[in-house]
């Protein structure tokens, strides 16, 4: 058999001359020290490999080995409360063994293959088994259960299973005998490959949203449990915060974070952070239902794109165990530009802003891999993506924006100017918005309140009208408006201030759960309607602005703790006394 | 005997090829020897079969196709490495060039670093004490940050970087064990002279490394001196456990440099001409600041760049902003009013100061203080913009509090001058008292503890020598 060799380096780009022995997406080994490497052009002249590490010290001439495999990932226990790059290699065993700088060409297995798991089984000699059917489970962590599904292809009588008890990764634990008598043995792991979806059963319509915790998101821009948001916004607007709030907070059952070609501190401090904090529905550390994608933006480029389906792919596999998973990706801008430098290393021709033709059909493929789904084994389970954009001088109207607004049905706009005045979480409340209202409104009605999506309604409308009036105050001055005029604009601003803003870094308001949003809401409308009563009754605004219940209110978010709810009661009593008083 | 490839196949801008060449690498240094002697560098960029392309550092005027004799180094391009290199003076690409000789070499490390694993990292949180208000306050520099500075060109970038130099407390309780990387990149020759002479006035010179390109050196050479310099600063940071900052001027120039190579190398263009791989990089510098596990230093970067046509959204500042935690931008407009440092508060950011500040590192109130400032003073700007259209005498005595709030806080927080240090209490409470001028009602970003304690308006009156109701004339008085 003669050997492919590379023929020319260029970058994270190498061709292999003269072969028709590699297929599109195989993975293959470059050079002597086996630098992983995907095939990403065929001619008859030359095979393209996009190489997902540094490529110097490289040489022509080099073996290039075929695996006649895509690109895949190793899916099974040790995956939760562990941080991989984007190519799944675990940066804690590399730490271990390389110190403080990744080497190029380390070959770590991603999961452990000594540590023992305790395997509880849930087949018998004689069942029949097929593809997704959960045949044991183990306690991953404190709070996810890892549940053993069995493997695509594999169909059939079980002939053999071990007894409960303790099993490495690779133990051979049952052996299932197909229709063809053929044997297959299944361990605690399996392979996927990362840019092929795993199949459901079925898309079932999303009717429960994710609770974040976070006013402007669960209260007016709502996401639902296997849907899709972008924040998009300018450097320093907030998208990572953001993101590193509804990681800590969000009700779903696992996180997949995914830091693609963004700061390796911020993964240094998420990692921090995770194994610090408690999640507040399991009472355990959050770290111990996430899994963290670091591909830093110093790290090589290609694996930053493949990070991205490197992390969907897992949110999958948790999906197809019956989860709840939220994937968080920051940045998808570093993934579609990782995307135009290898398009443009192949000299393909660009199209807008120097993008390939395909960018659009690359993000709706990855978010289309969201949704509520009956799985093949007959749970349900979610995956909800959240990515950040990252847009050039912060124009919306550039191509990922753009084409990205056309795949999801949450837009969270991160606004510079709010970020600049540090209203946080700085999200234009004019330009953003969520397609999931009329699919929640059951959930919202039976488990928060019946008035809570007018009053939200009502919200939307204050904040509408008040953007009017401040036109006009930024030409006049607010002096000259009918005190109902003025009485929505200090509304808007108790809205803004008091709901809106959110301090990510105050120990109660950082969450806050859905009955305390709503009830801020009642109290905030209460006081407005109140006021205008006491208006028409014919009182200057002035005089209620003068009791300071307004600014009494704005600070109600810090005053009353989650778990206190009946204190709002006091504030209804206050503004009844406050505006008694000036009547 | 190194195999020696004589003359060349094709020359095109900063680029060369040699063909028939045998067992070459990516990434591999070259010498080119002229037939005049003189010796130049360079760096594989592609090979395809036998043929290799070579980015000359130096440049190609004087290079025919017949006058070289090329040979490959066996490595990629790397720094030789020892404590020696403090006090030292070195080109773009890492040559000593101030007559003291070559440095003994205790360790070559490769110029193109291998990413820090973020498991390594350790997340900065120590603050740095530069004495200066604005940044002490609402930008705070933490030990191991990459915060740039963005300015213009004719605005005193090069004094604010100096005064952080003099003042900054960079490793507290050890003194010695400090030092400045200082990388010019395509400044000019004063610019680089009036650092070397700050230096020297603070005493320091002897712990600083100095590379020059300067701005009529080889263009390509500047793609390699701000890695040639973080190269030296990881060797003293993490082998040598020295808190190093470094200082990478002008950004600009760089980028620039970088659009030069990637044309001519017939590269698709991005953004105003810039390659599509300028965010990757750029971040294959930023990313090298920061402090690991394994060794006691830290990297602390100051980038300064001024940014074309003043213009925040130009790919330069713009990715840069995407990559480094924060920035500091300097505002002509506070320029023009005399004020120094002219340091423009709402689009300055430090992403690393909330972990850093605080109980325990600054004072508890500072994070309330920093909300409450950003909030009262974004407010000045809407006051100013109404005075603008209706006059200032229309305004509601709301927005002429802002107005007078907005003047003193300029004049006696921001403008605090190239030679005052003060100390973080210092410039906590003078933000408390400056804002102490407005009514405690608008104070509605801080929670009312903080009021208590600091809240002191009939004080700040005083202090200000101002009355409540005379306002904007009276400003001009004040002061001094
Ligand atoms: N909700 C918030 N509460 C308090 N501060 C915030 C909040 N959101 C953002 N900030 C402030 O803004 C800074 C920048 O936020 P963040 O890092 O999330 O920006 P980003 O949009 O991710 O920027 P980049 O695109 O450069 O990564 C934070 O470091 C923090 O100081
Ligand atoms: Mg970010």
């Amino acid at each position: 058999m003669n050997e492919n060799v590379i023929f020319s380096i260029n970058g994270p780009v190498i061709r292999v001359k003269d072969t028709s022995t590699f297929s599109m997406l195989e993975m293959v080994f470059v050079g002597h020290k086996k630098l992983l490497g995907e095939v990403i052009e065929i001619s008859k002249k030359f095979t393209t490999i996009q190489v997902y590490e540094r490529t110097v010290n490289l040489k022509p001439g080099e073996p290039v080995l075929s695996t006649k495999e895509a690109i895949s990932l190793t899916l099974g226990p040790g995956i939760i409360n562990n941080i991989f790059d984007g190519i799944e290699r675990p940066l804690k065993s590399i730490a271990k063994e390389s110190g403080a700088f990744i080497p190029i060409g380390s070959n770590v297995d991603p999961l452990s293959i000594d540590k023992e798991w305790d395997v509880t089984f849930k087949i018998k000699i004689g069942d029949y088994v097929t593809f997704g059917d959960i045949y044991g489970v183990i306690p991953e962590t404190k709070i996810i259960e890892h549940r053993l599904m069995v493997p695509k292809g594999v169909d059939g009588q079980v002939v053999e299973v071990v007894l409960d008890g303790l099993y490495r990764l690779y133990d051979v634990v049952a052996v299932i005998k197909d229709k063809f008598d053929v044997l297959h043995e299944l361990t605690l792991c399996q392979r996927w490959p990362i840019k092929t979806p795993r199949p459901v059963a079925e898309r079932i319509q999303t009717t429960t949203p994710l609770i974040t915790g976070q006013r402007i998101i669960d209260t007016l821009f709502p996401i639902a449990k296997g849907g899709t948001a972008a924040i998009p916004g300018g450097f320093g607007s907030g998208k990572t915060m953001m993101q590193h709030q509804i990681a800590k907070w969000c009700d779903a059952d696992i996180i997949i974070y995914v830091g693609c070609g963004e700061r390796g501190n911020e993964i240094t401090h998420a990692l921090d952070e995770f194994s610090t904090l408690v999640d507040p529905k399991s009472g355990d550390l959050l770290i111990e239902r996430t899994v963290l994608i670091a591909n830093t933006s110093n790290m090589p480029v290609a694996a930053r794109e493949a990070s991205i389906y490197t992390g969907i792919t897992i949110a999958e596999y948790f999906r197809d165990m019956g989860y709840h998973v939220a994937v968080i990706a920051d940045s998808t801008s570093r993934w579609a530009e990782a995307l135009r430098e290898i398009s443009g290393r192949l000299e393909e021709m660009p199209a807008e802003e120097g993008f390939p033709p395909y960018l659009s059909t690359r993000l709706s493929q990855f978010y289309e891999r969201a949704g509520y789904v009956k799985t093949l084994n007959e749970l349900t389970g979610s995956i909800t993506i959240i990515g950040a954009i990252s847009p050039q001088g912060a124009d919306f109207s550039e191509p990922v924006t753009q084409n990205t607004k056309r795949f999801v049905h949450c837009f969270w706009a991160l606004d510079k100017q709010l970020a600049y005045n540090r209203h946080y979480p700085a999200i234009n409340w004019l330009q953003s918005y969520s397609e999931y209202i009329q699919s929640l409104v059951k959930w919202y009605n039976r488990n928060v309140d019946i008035n809570f999506l007018d009053n939200r309604q009502k919200f939307i409308a204050l904040l509408a009208e008040e953007d009017k009036l401040m036109e006009i105050v930024k030409l006049i001055g607010s002096d000259l408006l009918p005190d109902h005029q003025k009485l929505i604009i200090e509304t808007g601003k108790l809205i803004r201030t008091g709901f809106l803003q959110q301090d990510a870094f105050h120990k109660e308001d950082t969450f806050v759960p859905l009955d305390k949003q709503s009830k801020m809401m009642e109290i905030i409308l209460y006081l407005h309607d109140q006021s205008l009563k006491v208006l028409q009754s014919g009182v200057a605004f002035r005089m209620i602005t003068n009791t300071n219940i307004f600014s009494d209110l704005s600070k109600m978010r810090y005053k009353i703790a989650n778990d206190e709810l009946e204190l709002f009661d006091n504030y209804l009593k206050k503004i009844d006394t406050a505006l008694a008083g000036v009547r | 005997m190194k195999l020696q490839y004589v003359g060349l196949e094709e020359i095109k801008g900063p680029l060369i090829v040699i063909d028939h060449v045998k067992d070459v690498a990516y990434g591999e240094v070259v010498e080119i020897e002229l037939d005049d002697g003189t010796i130049r560098r360079g760096g594989v960029i592609e090979i395809s079969g036998e043929k290799a392309l070579i980015q000359v550092y130096e440049g190609t005027q004087g290079i025919s196709l017949e006058n070289t004799k090329t040979a490959f180094l066996g490595h990629p391009i790397r720094m030789g490495l020892s404590k020696e290199v403090l006090g030292r003076v070195f080109s773009g690409t890492g040559e000593p060039i101030d007559d003291l000789g070559p440095i003994f070499v205790d360790e070559y490390k490769e110029v193109y670093s291998s990413p820090l694993n973020p498991i390594s990292r350790i997340y900065p949180r120590n603050y740095i004490h530069t004495g200066i208000s604005t940044i002490d306050a609402l930008t705070t520099l933490i030990r191991g940050q990459k915060l740039p500075i963005f300015s213009d060109s004719g605005m005193p970038h090069d004094k604010l970087a100096v005064q952080i130099v003099k003042q900054a407390q960079i490793s507290k309780n050890e003194n010695d064990n400090f030092c400045i990387v200082f990388a010019a990149m395509g400044v000019k020759n004063d610019v680089a002279d009036y650092f070397k002479r700050s230096f020297e006035e603070a005493g320091v010179l002897d712990k600083v490394v100095m590379f020059l390109n300067l701005s009529n050196d080889p263009i390509i050479e500047r793609i390699i001196t701000p890695r040639c310099a973080l190269t030296t600063a990881e060797y003293l940071a993490f082998q040598q456990d020295m808190h190093v900052l470094v200082i990478l001027t002008d950004v600009t120039s760089y980028c620039e440099a970088l659009r030069e190579f990637s044309s001519s190398k017939g590269e698709i263009p991005g953004r105003k001409g810039f390659p599509g791989y300028l965010y990757s990089d750029l971040a294959s510098i930023f990313e090298r600041a920061g402090i690991i596990e394994q060794s006691k230093g830290s990297i602390t970067q100051i980038p300064i760049l001024t940014m074309p046509n003043n213009d925040i959204t130009h790919p330069i500042p713009d990715l840069t902003g995407y990559i480094t935690e924060g920035q500091i931008v300097l505002d002509s407009e506070l320029k023009q009013k005399g004020i120094y440092p002219p340091m423009g508060i709402l689009p300055s950011l430090s992403r690393l100061m909330k972990d850093g500040i605080g109980a325990g590192y600054t004072r508890e109130d500072h994070q309330a203080l920093a909300n409450q400032i950003f909030a009262s003073y974004s407010k000045v700007g809407e006051a100013r913009s109404l005075a603008s259209v209706i006059g200032e005498d229309e305004l509601s005595p709301v927005d002429k509090a802002y107005i007078d709030f907005g003047n003193l806080f300029e004049k006696h927080f921001i403008n605090q001058g190239f030679t005052v240090s003060r100390s973080i209490e210092e410039t906590l409470d003078l933000g408390w008292q400056l804002l102490s001028m407005l009514s405690r009602e608008e104070l509605n970003r801080t929670e009312d503890r903080f009021l208590d304690q600091f809240y002191n308006h009939k004080q700040a009156v005083e202090d200000f020598g101002l009355e409540e109701k005379s306002i904007i004339t009276s400003l001009k008085e004040i002061g001094d």
